[in-house]
């Protein structure tokens, strides 16, 4: 077995078994610790793919800095354990997502008869690269990218107006 | 056994229902939020693996996955900041309590 195939086998047994554990776990402190395990994983899983700038972003932003404000402001709401709501109906909110998810899980399958070869082409060196991701950023995704800097700002605005405390 | 794209189609898919099975059931906000992180998560492993299936030339796929990091940075700060005011006014985070708007 290749190299590659172990570490692909050990990323997305620890991103789906982490993921589980998050979807199960009545606290959300735990919930969140273990998907920030789920976000590192799959930074392994981005580095398999050869996406080396994603990789270190997936690190440094989703599992660093979007990871620390939840946790932050779940540990700034303090909800004890006896306030946390009781998950009650649990088999009708399952077959509920299980009737939503049915048209994907078609979909899925139709996907495997679609795609006849799934074998990844060999990359270039330069692949995935800092250099390489934005050249194509800042040519030809000039606009969505100043787009998606209005949008920041904008959502930075947002928070602080929610946030704030009224004068 | 080699490594095909079916594989990170089967895992993508994986995470994008736990995701979306977090929404539905959870009645905890801040764990409404961080299951559609992980929803987002699974779209992202299929952009990157579909750019480097279909386009190895091009990043297509990497950079819709930046944008998708960019949107969620900005869901989350938004999301809990909602969050917060609703804490504040209400007392609690159960979803079904936030009736406000309910009649």
């Amino acid at each position: 077995m290749a190299a590659n195939t172990i570490f692909f086998m050990i990323f997305s047994l620890v991103a789906i078994i982490s993921g589980f554990v998050m979807i199960t776990r009545r606290h959300p402190l735990s919930a969140a610790l273990s998907l920030v395990v789920t976000f590192i994983s799959l930074a392994g899983l981005y580095g398999l793919l050869a996406a080396k700038l994603l990789f270190i972003i997936q690190i440094l932003v989703y599992a660093g800095a979007i990871m620390t404000l939840v946790i932050f402001s779940i540990m700034l709401l303090n909800v004890q354990e006896e306030d946390l709501p009781a998950e009650e109906r649990i088999i009708e909110r399952v077959s509920i997502t299980t009737l939503i998810l049915l048209p994907m899980i078609y979909i899925i399958g139709r996907s495997f008869t679609v795609i006849k070869d799934g074998q990844f082409p060999e990359v270039s060196q330069d692949f995935g690269t800092i250099h390489s991701v934005g050249m194509f950023l800042f040519t030809t995704y000039s606009f969505p990218f100043e787009v998606i800097s209005i949008l920041l700002l904008i959502s930075l605005l947002g928070v602080v107006v929610l946030a704030k405390r009224r004068i | 056994m080699t490594l095909t794209l079916y594989h990170y189609l089967i895992v993508a898919a994986l995470l994008f229902c736990m995701g979306m099975y977090g929404i539905i059931t959870s009645k905890n906000a801040v764990r409404v939020l961080m299951s559609m992180e992980l929803a987002l998560a699974g779209v992202s492993i299929n952009f990157v693996a579909f750019s480097n299936y279909i386009t190895p030339a091009a990043l297509t796929g990497q950079i819709f996955t930046i944008f998708i990091m960019t949107v969620s940075a900005a869901e989350a700060g938004v999301g809990l900041a909602i969050i917060f005011n609703v804490y504040k006014n209400f007392k609690t985070v159960d979803m079904d309590k936030i009736d406000l708007m309910k009649w």
